[in-house]
């Protein structure tokens, strides 16, 4: 398996002037990508994560070209980013979780259109995917309407077809489950999967949402405050990270701590408990389990937050 | 540069094809265009029913510097004029997805939302152009004619490059559309009128800082037959196409300068 995206030693410097009284102010770099390295294999998913201004948007900006680096090496599909961004972009989809590269005042079909004439796609390739994606992603009786009509999740489908028509051997997603309900979202995760299997297509995902790369990413980078702090499997971020889900029940009154095989009672308070899971364990059988006492009233299952898992990977 | 003009057709035709389904909305907009322009016009012409020169200059002469600034200023509007919107583009992110498509950023930036209605000026000016050609004493010859077309591509070319500097400004400065608009709109209102009104530094200014006055002052004195008022070299008459590429030359690289000191927006 050969690199198609090369990383190293990546840094990005910000000069951010601080206002320290009415008239002075103070210059102050921010490290916002303080000497990342990494490898991305052809055909791999990854997912990227981290807390709010960890670095992980300044790092997918200048892989894409946006940002030019203040020093390290960088390689996306044998190009320096920056320096040809034009010729890259035939190489890689895009897609801005919180924006749209639609037209705005287009219908879905023209958007598409255009893009196909902009990445000079030929003919055949555009038809056979757009017919493909967008039975795919379910957006045929949307193709006609002017993209600022959609919903947020139609937007979000709708932005991923336009960064795939031209066949990028690279994808990368911001974000791209923010706000979607949780069919939305697993039908977007299941598309992720197969475009990835079947298609081959290297995907670079960063989120919010560890769900997204349980079932997306087999490997998980985790940024935090400018440095890689984890590259590894899911698994063992679990494992390290202590990623436990954590099952919360209601009952009818306030009882002894439950017992329930493959849980434990991490605590208790009045009549609502918290359940514990092993790291990597399905909830089902522990759902089963209270589901089947008469004195339940409500039950959820909360997953880990990525702010936990880092936490954890410092202290282990 | 291939790249450039051939993504800028694709996206300005895209427009254009929208713009053209409303055909109403089209009308009315070039229609209004047209007027808006044309009542700019009329203030010299009331001007003119109280004096018979202005800066030693006949109606008719200033009605072919007027239609020669209107002409290049409304040709680089329709052309990049959009490059003005570069700092809503930065806050909104559009900006960042134009970075990432294989077309010139400038190239998109200036035909995203290209408003073909905007011909409304440039048809404005050419009535005032024919009007003031026929109007003005002028000793034709083929080479008046080659400076007079010469210069109003020069010409446009120049405000061309001043939009471009404009939109590059926003990329340091946010959103700073009014700093633009004053080499813009402000060079063409400076320009409709005779440099003899103005003041020496400003005459300078304009010829060796912000090229305005090759837009048409320079090439205007030629086809007009008359002498430089201000005792300028006579080369600088025929220097419109010297000014354009030095002006293009300067524009095209703090474009390049803005883009490489992008910092894009959190997100």
């Amino acid at each position: 398996m050969s690199a198609i995206i090369e990383v190293d030693d990546l840094r990005r410097t910000f000069v951010v002037r601080r206002r320290r009284s009415r008239m002075r102010r103070e210059r102050h770099e921010v490290h916002a990508v303080d000497g990342v390295s990494f490898d991305i294999g052809t055909g791999e998913a990854v997912g990227y994560i981290g807390p709010n201004g960890a670095g992980k948007s300044t790092t997918v900006k200048m892989l894409t070209g946006i940002l030019v680096p203040t020093s390290g090496r960088l390689r996306v599909a044998g190009l320096d980013p920056s320096a040809r961004r034009t010729e890259l972009a035939r190489h890689i989809g895009v897609v801005f979780g919180q924006r749209t590269g639609l037209w705005w005042d287009l219908p879905l079909r023209d958007s598409y259109e255009l893009l196909g004439r902009i990445y000079r796609v030929p003919r055949r390739t555009y038809e056979a995917n757009l017919e493909r994606f967008v039975d795919l992603l379910d957006l045929g009786p949307l193709l006609d309407q002017p993209v600022r009509q959609l919903s947020l999740g139609q937007r979000m489908r709708g932005d991923i077809v336009a960064a795939l028509l031209h066949d990028p051997r690279i994808l990368y997603l911001d974000e791209p489950t923010i706000g979607l309900d949780v069919v939305s979202k697993a039908k977007l995760r299941q598309f992720l999967r197969e475009l990835n299997g079947e298609r081959g297509t290297t995907i670079l995902l960063t989120t919010h949402d560890l769900v997204d790369i349980e079932q997306v990413c087999r490997r998980v980078m985790v940024i935090d405050h400018g440095r890689l702090v984890f590259d590894g499997g899911f698994d063992e971020l679990h494992r390290l990270g202590d990623a436990r889900r954590t099952v919360v029940v209601d009952l009818a009154a306030p009882a002894d701590p439950l017992t329930v095989p493959g849980a434990t009672v991490s605590r208790v308070d009045g009549s609502r408990q918290w359940l514990t899971l092993p790291a990597g364990a399905t909830a089902a059988p522990v759902v089963a389990a209270l589901g089947a006492r008469d004195d339940l009233i409500d039950l959820s299952i909360q997953e880990p937050a990525i702010e936990d898992v880092i936490t954890a990977l410092y202290t282990r | 540069m291939a790249d450039a003009v051939r993504g800028f057709a694709i996206i300005a035709g895209a427009w254009v094809r929208s713009a053209l389904s409303y055909r109403t909305s089209f009308a009315i907009g070039t229609g209004v265009q047209f007027v808006i322009t044309f009542l700019d016009f009329a203030a010299i012409i009331i001007m003119f029913s109280h004096i018979d020169a202005f800066g030693g200059f006949s109606i008719a002469q200033i009605a072919l510097l007027y239609a020669m600034s209107g002409f290049a200023l409304g040709a680089a509007d329709m052309l990049v004029g959009n490059s003005e919107s570069l700092g809503r583009r930065i806050r909104d992110g559009s900006f960042d997805q134009m970075l990432v498509r294989p077309v010139p950023a400038l190239a998109q930036v200036a035909a995203d939302r290209f408003a073909i209605r905007r011909i409304g000026r440039i048809a404005q000016s050419g009535g005032v152009l024919i009007w003031a050609v026929w109007a003005a004493p002028i000793d034709w010859s083929v080479a008046r004619v080659v400076v007079l077309v010469g210069a109003m591509a020069c010409g446009s070319v120049i405000f061309c490059a001043v939009f471009v500097m404009g939109g590059a400004f926003q990329v340091f400065a946010g959103d700073a559309a009014e700093v633009s608009n004053a080499f813009t709109y402000g060079g063409n209102t400076l320009t409709q009128y005779p440099l003899t009104i103005y003041p020496n530094e400003l005459v300078k200014g304009v010829t060796f800082i912000v090229p305005l006055a090759f837009v048409n002052w320079y090439p205007g004195l030629y086809v007009l037959g008359m002498d430089d008022p201000f005792g300028l070299p006579g080369w600088l008459r025929f220097a419109s196409p010297v000014a354009a590429l030095a002006f293009v030359a300067v524009a095209a690289a703090f474009w390049r300068t803005a883009v490489r000191h992008y910092r894009s927006t959190g997100s």
